[in-house]
């Protein structure tokens, strides 16, 4: 009897709300943003790529780091659901979704940022026409196609069960959605068959999902690494990559946690236990990136090779020192300092922290693509003054914030429709408690 | 609207040229069978031949050539068979004039800022001495731009060029990141080129008209090569600072001298830039030593760009 008061309890607190005024003001903001983005969009197509201000030397600016920090952000979604589930990390199960919502989203405007960088956008089909399969361009295109519909399944699979919850309350949801929960879920019964089955395609899914997250971000580190050109050059560029993608993929994972626990009531099912253990992840995470980072730098800075010295000097004492210093100490360090303290786990130092980590993660990609291309092997020469600096036009800050709007706006949608908490989930663990 | 007359305008200038010429048959250079019946009119032209030499002609002899239809898409993606080009650049002879460049600039529609030769100055080290170093697309024979190119855009013919067809290119300048020697461009807007000309079909081997949102860089002049010419670059240095040939007749002429390539390189201590990449590029570098310009001659030339 006490259970399913419970139960219901449960399904009560778990279910999607609609959007109070916070919301709508929020996802009000969020559209106008992505309006203004593309309306940049849409003057960019008319005259070139000449409203942005990259030109022949920085032929690559903030679309191409906001291209890699969306890859990298969506990495998160095989680190929470994959590695913890077969790792039978039980604790993660409540923040699957969150981090299932954030790769999708992630990984569908990593693919359009990618677009709105090309300077032909109306020939991107001859990606598939005329591809050729030794171009690494060749090889993100599959891998990114492969992880979106994985993750689009990783998404969907483990939502059946709680769409037939869903599809109890047709009074709740409404009429349009619940049509459409009806339309992509109504063949669940909820047998042991059917359980049994979905158990097995969620593990096929995680175990292929780890390699194909794996390669994502390797493949767009070796975009860079395939070149000669200094900062670039590295062979340990992929690894480096996969680091600093599960320290920013589990930072936004904290975020989100964080103001879904605020705006839905949450405290019950994403308890401070759950901060305290992301805390440890994030810490862990951090050392890692920091130890791939003394890597990349330490080894080129000890000779100080001259089509690297620019490069080098530029990052730690030059034009982008301030930037630089600022990623490692916000994205990095400072976490690390934080999160050592039992304190610095509760929810509200976390959320800082992850902010720190997001933010930081962004500047970082920034000194990834820009400061090499300003330290060309060839002196740059015989090119208009404009050509030796780069700092982003409006057009390219508008699409950059509008595709981070869309992002968010995505997963705002995504939390809107489908419960932010696995619900059937916590109730078979409930039930399991109980027994 | 206003584009649109001045287009107009010069479409009708261009139909009434040609009719024009089409009236007076005599002075239409182009006309078949025009000179079959010429007779010696006694007026000598001095001519200069492929080996170098002076020579007379009489100029009831000399007919127009008239210009080659483009070649197919496919046809410019094969390039001249039995043919293996390069270029030596003699750096004791530059003095910045920036002739090639201009020449460049002017044969290829290339709006101003964009240049596809770059005369760069060049100081390797605290103590040793500067130098103009113009630059050009390397051809290489191992291009990391035809590497990463995800769509084929970009290509390597067998006669060594490396061209770039921009009716295939998408512009995601993975080929400009690639490059070592950072020899591409990129048209970021629409470029500013005569209406008659935008409007040709595109032709990889002339590069023209380049186009919005696509990558363009020097094609050692590949419609000039066809023809057996000189590149622009190479006819318009004064200095002969260019020298042009095929490495497999071992043969390189900057219009007025020609040299035997293996005998050049040897004796003036023939190099390439960046050796250790492994690009192996065609284009080869004498050093600056025993120079026929002072460094600072060529400083006044540079300031204009370069301000």
């Amino acid at each position: 009897m006490e259970n399913s008061i419970t139960d219901e309890k449960i399904i009560a607190d778990l279910l999607p709300q609609k959007f109070g005024k916070a919301g709508k003001i929020w996802v009000g903001v969020l559209t106008v943003i992505c309006l203004i983005g593309l309306f940049a969009y849409y003057r960019q197509l008319r005259y070139g790529l000449i409203v942005t201000a990259m030109r022949d030397y920085v032929s690559w600016g903030i679309y191409i780091s906001n291209f890699v920090f969306f890859v990298a952000i969506s990495l998160v979604g095989s680190l929470i659901t994959a590695i913890f589930r077969l790792a039978g990390v039980k604790w993660g199960a409540p923040l699957t979704r969150i981090a299932e919502i954030i790769a999708v989203a992630a990984i569908i405007f990593a693919s359009l940022i990618i677009i709105v960088d090309m300077g032909s956008p109306e020939r991107f089909y001859y990606l598939f026409t005329h591809g050729r399969i030794q171009s690494p361009i060749i090889w993100d295109v599959i891998v990114i196609t492969t992880y979106f519909f994985i993750s689009i399944l990783l998404l969907y699979y483990p939502l059946l069960p709680d769409i037939k919850i869903l599809l109890r309350f047709k009074q709740k949801s409404g009429n349009g959605l619940h049509k459409f929960y009806n339309y992509i879920g109504s063949f669940w019964q909820g047998t042991p068959a059917q359980f049994k089955l979905s158990e097995k395609a969620i593990n096929i899914l995680c175990i292929t999902i780890i390699p194909v997250a794996f390669t994502i971000h390797t493949v767009t580190s070796w975009l860079f690494a395939t070149t000669y050109r200094p900062g670039w050059d590295s062979t340990n560029f992929g690894a480096y990559f996969i680091a600093g993608a599960f320290l920013v993929g589990a930072g936004a994972v904290v975020v989100a946690m964080y103001v879904f626990r605020k705006a839905y009531h949450l405290e019950k099912y994403i308890t401070e236990s759950h901060f305290e253990k992301m805390g440890r992840v994030v810490v862990l995470l951090s050392l890692l990136y920091l130890y791939f980072n003394m890597n990349e730098f330490l080894t080129p800075f000890f000779k100080m090779k001259k089509s690297e010295e620019g490069y080098l000097n530029g990052l730690f004492s030059g034009d982008f020192s301030v930037v630089f210093w600022f990623a490692i100490l916000i994205g990095i360090i400072i976490p690390v300092i934080i999160l050592l303290f039992r304190q610095g786990r509760k929810p509200l130092p976390m959320f800082i922290v992850g902010i720190m980590v997001i933010v930081g993660a962004w500047f970082k990609r920034y000194l990834i693509v820009t400061p090499t291309l300003l330290n060309p092997f060839l002196p740059m020469h015989d090119v208009p003054a404009s050509y030796h600096h780069y700092f982003p036009s409006w057009e390219e800050w508008a699409i950059t914030m509008g595709s981070l709007a869309g992002t968010l706006l995505i997963i705002t949608i995504l939390a809107r429709i489908f419960p932010i908490i696995p619900i059937q989930e916590t109730l078979t663990e409930q039930h399991e408690k109980a027994i | 609207m206003e584009n649109n007359s001045r287009r107009d305008f010069l479409l009708t200038g261009l139909i009434t040229a040609g009719l024009v010429s089409g009236c007076t048959p005599k002075t239409d250079p182009f006309e078949a069978g025009a000179s079959d019946v010429a007779l010696p009119s006694g007026k000598k032209v001095k001519l200069l031949s492929v080996d170098g030499e002076e020579i007379e002609v009489d100029e009831a002899f000399l007919k127009p050539v008239p210009h080659m239809p483009p070649v197919s898409n496919t046809e410019a993606r094969i390039g001249i068979p039995g043919k293996k080009f390069v270029m030596v650049i003699d750096l004791s002879r530059c003095k910045n004039l920036k002739k090639c460049q201009s020449a460049c600039n002017h044969a290829h529609e290339l709006n101003p800022g964009e240049n596809w030769i770059k005369v760069d100055p060049m100081q390797d080290a605290e103590h040793t001495a500067p130098y103009w170093e113009p630059t050009t697309c390397m051809h290489c024979d191992e291009p990391p731009c035809v590497k990463v190119c995800p769509v084929d855009a970009t290509f390597k013919r067998q006669d060594g060029i490396v061209l770039i067809d921009s009716d295939r290119c998408i512009g995601c300048r993975f080929c400009m990141a690639a490059c070592p020697y950072s020899t591409r461009v990129f048209n970021w807007g629409e470029p500013e080129i005569a209406p008659a000309i935008a409007s040709q079909p595109y032709s990889c081997e002339t590069s023209v008209p380049q186009k919005k949102g696509t990558v363009g860089k020097c094609d050692f002049c590949a419609d000039m090569t066809r023809m057996g010419e000189l590149p622009h670059c190479v006819s318009a240095c004064p200095n002969g600072v260019f020298a042009f040939g095929d490495i497999n007749q071992d043969s390189v002429s900057n219009g007025a001298e020609t040299f035997r390539f293996s005998d050049l390189i040897k004796d003036k201590g023939g190099y390439r830039l960046m050796e250790d990449l492994g690009t192996k590029p065609s284009v080869y570098y004498l050093p600056p030593v025993s120079r026929n310009f002072p460094f600072e001659s060529g400083l006044e030339n540079d300031k204009e760009q370069n301000k």
